[in-house]
């Protein structure tokens, strides 16, 4: 028998081969070229060995399989990028055999002649996934940490082997579609209750289940390879189908707005898959998978959303030679709802926390935030009594600083105000020890200022959570001048530790997020006063890929807010620093109609009592003349949303405080949803070519002001040809630095 | 080019479209047969002379499947001679079947051609033929593909009708048809359906509701408010026509055209066919437009093929005595009325499909022969017909009488 480097074989005496994958010195099971050259051989071997009845395939780690491998997939584009400019014709026909590999390898499997049953005993993603369904026979561990899902569209792909055919021939068209176009994961029940595995039993019992399976005499053919095979629900042409074919690419205008090539290509792929036999089936699916590889969402989400989010949840940005951080207790000053929010993560991440506020009371309210979303958690099954228990146990309110002299980090959330966090500071320094890292969580004051209160600015860095913090995926780190290596490994440990993806950025105003956002929102302002209808604008926002429009979004957030920031910023940085009009709109709103926001009830929006629902409010239609919307080019509004925000973003490059293109982009989607499908802000820029960016900018600024105007950087990046990535390459940053 | 003259026209009173409708039992292809023999038992028409038998058919598969004029020529006894084809244009085939006969005269390969369609909706459910528009989404998507009623609702919500406009509109429709009925406007067109026997099976449109007022429609939920919200058609309007917050779901079943069974027939020819028949012309097809309009909207495809036709021929609105336009849903008679500035007066003036129903490949021929009748009864000279079409087109038809 041959020896594998990623799997193992051992075949029992009734003739049962278990194939179990472990790869060596990796955490999680994905596949590579190594990975499918070995599992070719294991086919031939297993097939030519008469001894062979059957095989169970499994896997050695705690997860069955995370499904493809990032450097697999970065190898596939950039062997797509040299081919195009060898030959691009060429090029397509080397992509279609290379996207078709795993598709024909699951098919030599599924028709090889002896069974094979999966044996799922974790997570089980992509790949791995569509792997198991062109196995004859699937049993899953009913434990809980068992999620199966095919979250490819999720990075702006689908499943591309044979996951399209093999799902919609296993279930019910509807749920196929729902299932691959949602990327959602599946517990082994629900896979079960769909028809997509067979059994589900004791994490013990499953090799036993999967061999008992093949003793039964499972046979090792493929339902849609038996004679007179039809797919549930009949396939294309019945009357349930003609319900669901023609309002399933309704659903998906109406929750992508027809932003994503590949959950278009699900439906694609089914609709036309389920007419036909199943190799022409896959080939179809091959056809399509090769055509969205090669679309620029593909390429920029999969590099955003897969690629830098991991490297950046690894610590990309982590100053090396920092011992790993240890959390033996964090103190959060300040129990209002984001201090009290922040708590919870903590616990929730198994830290014990001191949560503390200026009386016991106020303490004990913000631990009450924990109690709820505990109780939440509990209500939805997502934790046991006894775990919520737990985490509660990890939170101890208390008006006592002294409770903070042997905590590792401490993270202020107070008000925001300086005078008021300058006393939080020193109160805090007073009482910890030397090594404590002092962490400030603001949105809008600039972190240098404030350590100049601090009496070892080295050690002290600023940390911005977003509301709701046990939602939001991002956190950004902000280095003030003199922050120290340790205050930012600590800061992203605390980060990763918290289960959040970090962006690191060097001080300014508003940071990196925040200055998007206003951008965001000042356009809709705009907008407003040019006289285009408001709902125009919101959907305008919506179908760019915003997943909140900017009035709706300023409605969240509080115009008062608004009002607070734009005062802020002119006292500040001068008159010039807010458009008149803009500080005119909202000083009307806030001053003379109280429209603050959804808190009262009135807004750009009137907040009805439920179950009704918002909708924009009439009186916005008398602010300014208004405009026939037939005068108005929607994709010129959604072009303006989505430059003038790149832009914002460019410029945060060009002054320094965005050092890594991965950061802008993750940050981007993470921070406030910028349009995923554009793979981020910077992506956006680099996917249409800094050069069609430029020109689209100074059309823009020509015709809607100066804000449009690109930058020096741009243009001269468009001069020479360079994009963020190659001009800012994080990667050769990374090599010049180990 | 040759001139194009109608010489006569029938159609079959429109039986309810359901099981229980007058007209279920009798087979598409005997329907749409009855206008055949009536058009040659009215004018002593020798049918090996016929060049074409042209129908519009919109589910053109089972009962109604395999070329059903050719079909209907042998069930009606015509010579063998006799050719048939099978259209569809959708909502606008019956009228589309006699614009391209039309065409076959006007370029001179045709003499005599009987244009018209059939729709037996009890027999052949909508949406039986399938289709790549609504089920491929490689079509659907870019179609902005949504039902019908739905898009009705956007226009009701793009152009400012109200619930209240769309069922007055309804209420009026009802009125003209039941006063256009008892009036026997219709006597000289409509055949009555007899089985073997001579005995009558329907002499009447059958999905008529006279006495329909206000508050009776008022008590009617909107039809297509579940699958704008819940099927996503609502987004699917929103995108297409970003401006609007909401859609306000206004039509139902008493303000949209009625699910009806029905078969029409015109004969049309040259002027030398006119003479081998021994008839008289009664109008002059003077032209035809068709067009592809706003797929969202779908069904202002009327207005921009009005434009259309009328710029190609140099007239104008108040060059129209008459205007017949399909009642497929109360707004879409509004939106156009609105966007010609067109009198109520002069458009519909015998009510129409929301009275007495659309028998979707037929419903062309019918109106055509209607408002024929009614430039006649007043002594006008010129009509437009036009039909809004799923998908987004339209088709119109401007004739004048000789």
């Amino acid at each position: 028998m041959s020896t594998y480097t990623n799997f193992t074989i051992e075949t029992d005496a009734d003739g049962m081969a278990l194939v179990t994958w472990d790869m060596p010195g990796k955490s999680m099971n994905v596949f590579t070229q190594e990975v499918m050259d070995e599992l070719e051989t294991i086919l031939k071997q297993t097939v030519e060995d008469a001894a062979i009845k059957g095989v169970v395939f499994t896997s050695g780690k705690s997860s069955f399989s995370g499904g493809a491998d990032l450097t697999m997939i970065r190898g596939m584009f950039s062997m797509l990028a040299d081919e195009r400019e060898k030959d691009p014709a060429a090029a397509a026909q080397k992509l279609f055999d290379v996207a078709g590999r795993m598709t024909w390898l699951f098919r030599a499997i599924e028709t090889n002649g002896k069974p094979w049953v999966s044996a799922i005993n974790g997570t089980c993603m992509g790949g791995a996934f569509e792997l198991s369904l062109a196995c004859h026979g699937r049993v899953a561990s009913n434990s809980k940490s068992v999620k199966l899902a095919l979250p490819e569209v999720k990075v702006g792909i689908f499943p591309g082997a044979g996951g399209t055919q093999r799902v919609s021939r296993l279930t019910d068209a509807q749920s196929a579609l729902q299932m691959m176009t949602t990327g959602q994961s599946l517990t082994p029940q629900r896979a079960k209750a769909m028809g997509l595995i067979h059994q589900v039993v004791e994490q013990d019992q499953l090799v036993t289940a999967a061999k008992q399976m093949i003793r039964d005499g499972l046979k090792p053919v493929a339902p849609w390879d038996e004679r007179g095979f039809k797919a549930p629900g009949g396939g294309v042409w019945t009357p349930a189908a003609a319900q669901l074919f023609p309002a399933a690419p309704a659903i998906l205008r109406r929750e992508t707005a027809g932003n994503y090539p590949g959950a278009l290509a699900i439906l694609k792929c089914v609709y036309e898959g389920l007419q036909l036999p199943f190799d022409t089936a896959l080939k179809v699916e091959q056809r399509y998978f090769t055509q969205v590889l090669q679309t620029t969402e593909a390429f920029s989400m999969i590099r955003s959303l897969f690629i830098s989010m991991q490297e950046l949840g690894k610590g990309a940005r982590r100053p090396a030679g920092v011992a790993k951080s240890e959390f033996n207790k964090v103190g959060i000053v300040g129990a209002g709802f984001m201090g009290a929010s922040i708590a919870y993560v903590t616990a929730a991440a198994g830290i014990p926390v001191v949560l503390i506020d200026q009386t016991q009371e106020s303490a004990n309210k913000g631990k009450s935030v924990s109690e709820k979303l505990v109780a939440d958690s509990i209500a939805k099954g997502r934790l046991t009594k006894e775990e919520g228990e737990k985490l509660l146990s990890l939170v101890t309110p208390t008006s006592d600083y002294s409770t903070l002299s042997d905590a590792d980090l401490v993270i202020e959330a107070v008000f925001e105000d300086r005078a008021v966090k300058k006393a939080v500071i020193e109160q805090v320094e007073a009482v910890i020890p030397a090594t404590t890292i002092f962490a400030s969580n603001t949105s809008t004051l600039p972190i240098s200022g404030l350590a100049e209160n601090s009496r070892r600015p080295d050690q002290f860095v600023g940390v911005h959570f977003f509301s709701p913090v046990e939602k939001m995926m991002l956190t950004e780190v902000i280095l003030g001048e003199k922050t120290g290596d340790r205050a930012l490994a600590m800061a992203l440990d605390f980060v990763a530790k918290i289960r959040k993806t970090p962006i690191v950025v060097n001080d300014t105003r508003g940071f990196f997020v925040n200055r998007c956002v206003f951008r965001y929102i000042n356009e809709a302002y705009d907008m407003l006063a040019e006289g285009v209808p408001a709902a125009m604008i919101e959907n305008a926002a919506k179908m760019a890929g915003m997943p909140v429009g900017p009035l709706s979004l300023n409605d969240e957030v509080a115009v008062d807010l608004s009002q607070k920031i734009m005062k802020a910023s002119i006292a500040d940085l001068g008159a010039a620093s807010v458009k008149p009009g803009h500080m005119a709109l909202i000083d009307k709103m806030v001053n003379e109609l109280d429209r603050r926001g959804r808190k009262n009830g009135q807004g750009f929006y009137d907040y009805p009592p439920k179950p009704a629902k918002k909708s924009l409010w009439p009186g916005l239609k008398d602010l300014y003349p208004q405009k026939p919307a037939s005068e108005t080019d929607v994709n010129t509004l959604k072009q303006r949303f989505l430059v003038t925000i790149a832009l914002e973003a460019a410029r945060t490059v060009e002054e320094g405080i965005v050092t890594d293109p991965r950061e802008a982009d993750v940050g981007s989607i993470l921070g406030f949803g910028f349009a995923p499908y554009t793979g981020g802000t910077l992506s956006y820029i680099d996917g249409m070519g800094v050069k069609t960016f430029v020109e689209l900018a100074e059309k823009l600024s020509r015709q809607y002001g100066d804000h449009f105007a690109p930058t020096a950087l741009l243009k001269d990046m468009a001069a020479k040809g360079d994009t963020f990535y190659s001009r800012f390459n994080p990667y050769e940053k990374a090599k010049a630095a180990a | 080019m040759t001139e194009v003259f109608i010489y006569d026209h029938v159609r079959t009173p429109r039986g309810r479209g359901k099981k229980d409708g007058s007209l279920h039992e009798v087979p598409s292809v005997r329907l749409a047969a009855k206008t055949l023999e009536a058009i040659r038992d009215r004018n002593g028409l020798d049918t090996s002379t016929v060049d074409d038998i042209i129908m519009g058919c919109v589910d053109p598969v089972m009962d109604s499947g395999a070329v059903i004029p050719k079909a209907a020529a042998f069930e009606a006894g015509y010579s063998t001679k006799a050719p048939g084809m099978q259209i569809s244009r959708f909502c606008a085939s019956g009228l589309d079947a006699i614009n391209f006969g039309a065409g076959k005269i006007a370029a001179g390969s045709d003499d005599i051609v009987i244009a018209g369609g059939i729709e037996s909706m009890s027999r052949v459910g909508m949406g039986m033929s399938g289709g790549a528009w609504y089920m491929d989404p490689s079509v659907n998507f870019p179609a902005f593909f949504m039902p019908q009623g739905v898009s009705a609702d956007l226009i009701a919500t793009k152009y400012g009708f109200s619930r209240d406009d769309v069922d007055a509109y309804a209420v009026e429709s009802q009125k003209r048809a039941a006063k256009a009925w008892n009036a026997g406007y219709f006597k000289n067109s409509v055949i009555p359906v007899k089985d073997q026997n001579g005995l009558i099976l329907l002499d009447r449109d059958e999905h008529m509701r006279p006495g329909t007022d206000m508050q009776a429609l008022a008590s009617l939920n909107a039809s297509f408010q579940m699958p704008g919200e819940m099927g996503g058609f609502e987004a699917v309007g929103i995108q297409a026509h970003p401006e609007i917050e909401k859609i306000n779901y206004v039509h139902h079943a008493g303000n949209s055209s009625g699910i009806v069974d029905g078969a029409a027939a015109v004969l049309i020819g040259s002027k030398a066919g006119g003479q081998s028949m021994g008839i008289k012309p009664r109008a002059r097809i003077r032209a035809f437009a068709n067009i592809g309009s706003d797929p969202a909207l779908m069904l202002t495809g009327p207005v921009d093929v009005t434009e259309k036709l009328l710029a190609r021929t140099g007239m104008t609105i108040a060059d129209i005595d008459l205007f017949e336009l399909n009642e497929a849903f109360a707004a879409v008679v509004l939106r156009y009325m609105q966007a010609f500035d067109i009198s109520h007066d002069i458009i519909n003036v015998n009510g129409g499909a929301i009275a007495m129903g659309h028998p979707l490949g037929a419903t062309g021929a019918m109106i055509l022969g209607t408002v024929l009748d009614e430039l006649e009864r007043r002594d006008l000279n010129t009509a437009l017909v036009t039909l809004c079409i799923g998908a987004g087109m339209g088709t119109a038809t401007v004739i004048e009488r000789v």
